[in-house]
């Protein structure tokens, strides 16, 4: 039995590796079709990261960024926290307004709303694709979004970790839209349960 | 030469005067600053989490939790000949950082209260706190002063 994220072995990270590379994949076409331009996605890397690293990657402590919370239940329970830097939520709204964000501090209402349904999108495609490779329900809450520091905003997850360990799983995307490169990062806390479940439902022994 | 002593998430640290303790970032954690003001003698400890019997799976760092972090910052004090009965604390961090309803989003406040209601066992005072809301804090504790500093990302840094 899992117990924590840091008893999975490298056959486990495979296989959520190619989950979060399809997932990536679905979440970058429906990019596309918001922005209505062309959006390439990297092989995304998965890692299992401690907390303090997982804040180092995303620029420090300190570092402003937008984190966005989507709660998922159903066959699996469990939370991921989006976090968008400010040069991806720049790009967004530069596709889509025609103005890059200056400070992520001082966002309006309409850049805000846009940002958090470009992640609801995301998260949305992402949910569906392991949803459909799997054959499982998974429904996801809004998301709910914040803009602060990393460390702060990462301390949520952390904390709902510490029950299942002192690792993550995190997920870092690369898309290319119209020629520049972006990254996204997700970090999934998925209950170990659930886990289990998915591993067994795509017949990886556990 | 004053420096500034860094304290990690579920970590704790003590410095003398003149150096300053720093933990940065808070967010539903708090941060616990005590301090024995004749020997000039800070700690800082970062909690992640408020009562070590509610641990699910066992303790596995003491420091995680209201209670046993705050049981080993006294310990490391004293030990560095700070008095527990003249010890104070000023507290910050406790947020709720996105604004949802469930157990888990409400955890910066249990933490505030379990950290309160662990400085009460020791009968220690809280001279200041800057906890509760939705944003991120760092907090800054200067053991030349004992004044707790605390910067976020919005709003004008304080001084208490």
């Amino acid at each position: 039995m899992i117990k924590n994220i840091e008893q999975l072995q490298d056959m486990h990270l495979d296989v959520l590796k190619e989950l979060g590379s399809i997932g990536s994949g679905n979440a970058a076409s429906a990019l596309s079709e918001v922005l209505q331009c062309n959006t390439d996605i990297a092989v995304p890397a998965v890692k299992v990261l401690d907390f303090s690293d997982a804040v180092n990657f995303l620029g420090g402590p300190e570092n402003i960024a937008i984190g966005m919370l989507i709660n998922m239940s159903g066959d699996i329970t469990g939370m991921m926290l989006y976090v968008l830097q400010h040069s991806f939520a720049s790009k967004m709204t530069k596709a889509l307004f025609g103005s890059e964000i200056e400070n992520l501090l001082e966002m309006n209402d309409m850049e805000k709303s846009f940002i958090s349904e470009v992640g609801n999108i995301m998260g949305g495609s992402y949910i569906n694709a392991i949803a459909a490779l799997t054959g499982m329900t998974i429904d996801i809450s809004v998301p709910v979004m914040t803009v602060d520091m990393v460390g702060a905003i990462l301390s949520v997850p952390v904390i709902e970790f510490a029950q299942v360990g002192n690792k993550a799983l995190f997920i870092d995307d690369s898309f290319k839209i119209d020629g520049g490169e972006i990254r996204s990062n997700m970090i999934l806390v998925p209950e170990m349960e659930s886990l289990e479940t998915l591993f067994t439902r795509l017949g990886v022994s556990v | 030469m004053a420096n500034t002593v860094t304290v990690g998430i579920a970590d704790l640290n003590v410095v003398r005067a003149p150096d300053t303790l720093v933990t940065y970032a808070l967010g539903s954690c708090v941060g616990i600053c005590l301090y024995d003001a004749e020997k000039k003698i800070a700690g800082l400890a970062h909690i992640m989490l408020p009562l070590s019997k509610d641990a699910a799976q066992g303790i596995d760092n003491k420091r995680r939790y209201a209670d046993t972090g705050i049981a080993e910052l006294i310990q490391k004090m004293t030990m560095m000949g700070a008095n527990k009965a003249r010890l104070t604390a000023k507290i910050a961090g406790g947020a709720q950082m996105f604004n949802a309803s469930s157990a888990v989003f409400n955890i910066g406040e249990r933490n505030v209260e379990a950290v309160k209601k662990v400085l009460a066992s020791y009968r220690i005072r809280i001279l200041a706190e800057e906890t509760g809301a939705n944003f991120g804090r760092t907090q800054y504790f200067h053991g030349e002063t004992g004044i707790m500093e605390i910067r976020a990302a919005t709003r004008p840094t304080k001084m208490y």
